[in-house]
């Protein structure tokens, strides 16, 4: 592309986007595209990795060992995610190490959700079931991305978090036909997880700010709205399914429609933990800038290493 | 109690409390690609640990599952080695137990694969491939602390030195694995274990260890103070709801 002038160069994105086409990094793209796409790769792969907490909470605790080893790998996903989400955001010139940083200092956010503390087992159902489920109808539609990079990265955390979700629902399914304490865990957990899940998908249509723009871009591809409906028509017959109330006195099916009606969540509490006024908003970022500075020495030491190696060779 | 059950808790019970400890560093390790790697040793720990369980309960014949010899045996009853359950310490304890213990583990397996037990033999050959990749992963980081910058080497030394004297625990023998000839006799590991062992500190460069006190009791169920803290959350849950099923 560098042979093309920089008003080719737009044509020729602007052609890309036109025809659902992909960029890929090599290509001519508007700053504020390189700019909204590295701000939302980054948040996207800091949610992975402060989601590990609230769920590794749980996986010393884990009530059986198959349990165990199915959140341990769980949370290694989650690992896994983060890792090629900092990679899809490095091929659009940005270095892991700066948007840790970002993350570190508060200047970059991550998902809300992992503000909220995992009080007993069923949590861990609980954010299978609804945070993953959520992050799923999220996550489908940016598997038509128009940034290739994260588009393809996608479509690899997609197929995970889909059986992650299963999962969920089935720690779920479990505790819901067991004993009375195990299913009153569950009613528990779905009390206190549903409306934090269901703002997940953000302010409502008529207080998102970054929309528009996404959207034009083909980086979003439907609105925050738009989701939370299909998000809400999904789960509630599953909640049906485990004999579990939502807790929405206003929730109702319209026939007539096809959809589920359900009351507004409370977005003043959304703002709130945005701010970094959550439960566990200071824990969360805490534990991570500890991790981090706790590992300095390694990472020192594996770089002034790997120095010393590149010199013997250099010698040999 | 047959010698094979007591055997099979052994084993399971080294794997079981060592995926415990190394699941900790989980959303807690030094580098994003540490997480995923220390995942894959704590799952393969884990499932070492709960087909050896399975098992232990199969030849106990008492109808006890793996949750159940996981969950509810008290602390005297658990028969792993004190070098286990030690706490994590700093990344170089871990990298320095996990030198020390997987390269017992893959010379053990390697002779348990010998075994004409035809579970424990089978454990030995699924076992033998993981900890292959355990003790190559510690190798590599003991080399690189031990030889990285200034406050790594010292840290590596002070690792390698600490748990130094929970070694010999893992070599000794007692009547129960000269009887039990489908089992390895662990002294018989010891002179390959040090000599595989030094050989890595030495290219280090940190210092061979030494120790005039060595820790011993684990077989014997007597285990260290960090020992019932470990048990008290692994099995909180399972414990307040007996008879549930997860």
């Amino acid at each position: 592309m560098s042979h093309l002038g920089y008003a080719a160069g737009m044509d020729s994105f602007q052609a890309t986007i036109d025809a659902d086409g992909r960029i890929e990094p090599r290509d001519a793209m508007p700053d504020g595209y390189r700019k909204t796409l590295i701000r939302q790769i980054a948040q996207h792969a800091h949610s992975e990795i402060i989601g590990m907490q609230p769920e590794g909470n749980w996986i010393s605790r884990a009530p059986s060992l198959r349990r165990k080893a199915i959140l341990m790998a769980k949370v290694q996903d989650e690992a896994g995610h983060g890792l090629y989400l900092y990679a899809a955001a490095e091929t659009l010139g940005v270095d892991r190490a700066d948007v840790l940083d970002l993350l570190h200092s508060g200047k970059q956010k991550y998902s809300s959700i992992f503000n909220y503390p995992t009080l007993t087992w069923a949590d861990i159902g609980a954010i299978g079931w609804l945070v993953d489920g959520a992050a799923i109808v999220n996550q489908v539609p940016l598997c038509r991305c128009s940034y290739g990079p994260y588009a393809r990265a996608m479509v690899r955390v997609c197929k995970e978090e889909s059986f992650h979700q299963r999962q969920g629902f089935e720690i779920l399914y479990t505790l819901c036909n067991g004993t009375p304490e195990q299913k009153a865990m569950a009613q528990d957990a779905l009390d206190r997880w549903w409306w934090p899940s269901l703002m997940m998908f953000g302010p409502p249509d008529s207080a998102s700010t970054h929309s528009e723009q996404s959207m034009a871009w083909g980086i979003k591809r439907h609105s925050n709205d738009e989701l939370r409906q299909r998000f809400v028509d999904m789960t509630v017959p599953q909640a049906d399914v485990l004999g579990l109330r939502v807790p929405d006195d206003g929730l109702s099916y319209d026939e007539e429609a096809g959809h589920y009606r359900f009351s507004e969540p409370d977005y003043t509490e959304l703002y709130d933990v945005v701010k970094g006024n959550g439960p566990c908003n200071q824990e969360r970022l805490a534990h991570r800038v500890k991790a981090h500075e706790d590992g300095a020495w390694v990472r020192e030491a594996a770089a002034a290493y790997a120095e010393k190696q590149a010199l013997k060779e250099a010698a040999a | 109690m047959t010698d094979l059950f007591v055997y099979s808790l052994r084993l399971g019970d080294d794997a079981l409390i060592s995926a415990q400890r190394t699941a900790e560093w989980i959303a807690a390790a030094p580098q994003l690609e540490e997480d995923v790697a220390l995942g894959n040793i704590g799952l393969d720990q884990l499932g070492q640990a709960r087909t050896l369980l399975q098992y232990a309960g199969t030849v106990e014949g008492a109808g006890r599952s793996e949750d159940d010899l996981a969950y509810f045996r008290d602390e005297r009853e658990f028969l792993n080695l004190q070098l286990c359950e030690l706490p994590n310490g700093d990344f170089a304890h871990a990298m320095a137990r996990l030198l020390y213990f997987a390269t017992y583990q893959q010379l053990l397996y390697e002779e348990l694969l010998k075994s004409s037990d035809e579970m424990l033999s089978g454990v030995a050959g699924k076992a033998v491939k993981e900890v292959a990749y355990h003790v190559d992963h510690a190798t590599q980081w003991v080399l690189r602390l031990g030889d990285g910058t200034e406050e790594s080497h010292q840290r590596m030394q002070a690792g390698l030195d600490a748990l130094w004297p929970y070694t010999a625990e893992m070599f000794s023998s007692d009547e129960l694995v000269q009887r039990l000839d489908v089992a390895v006799d662990p002294s018989t590991l010891q002179d390959e274990w040090t000599r595989r062992v030094t050989a890595v500190i030495d290219e280090s460069t940190c210092g061979r260890p030494e120790s005039s006190y060595q820790h011993s009791g684990g077989r014997e169920g007597r285990h260290t103070e960090h020992m019932g803290y470990l048990l008290a959350e692994l099995q909180h849950v399972a414990r307040s709801h007996p008879g549930a099923t997860w």
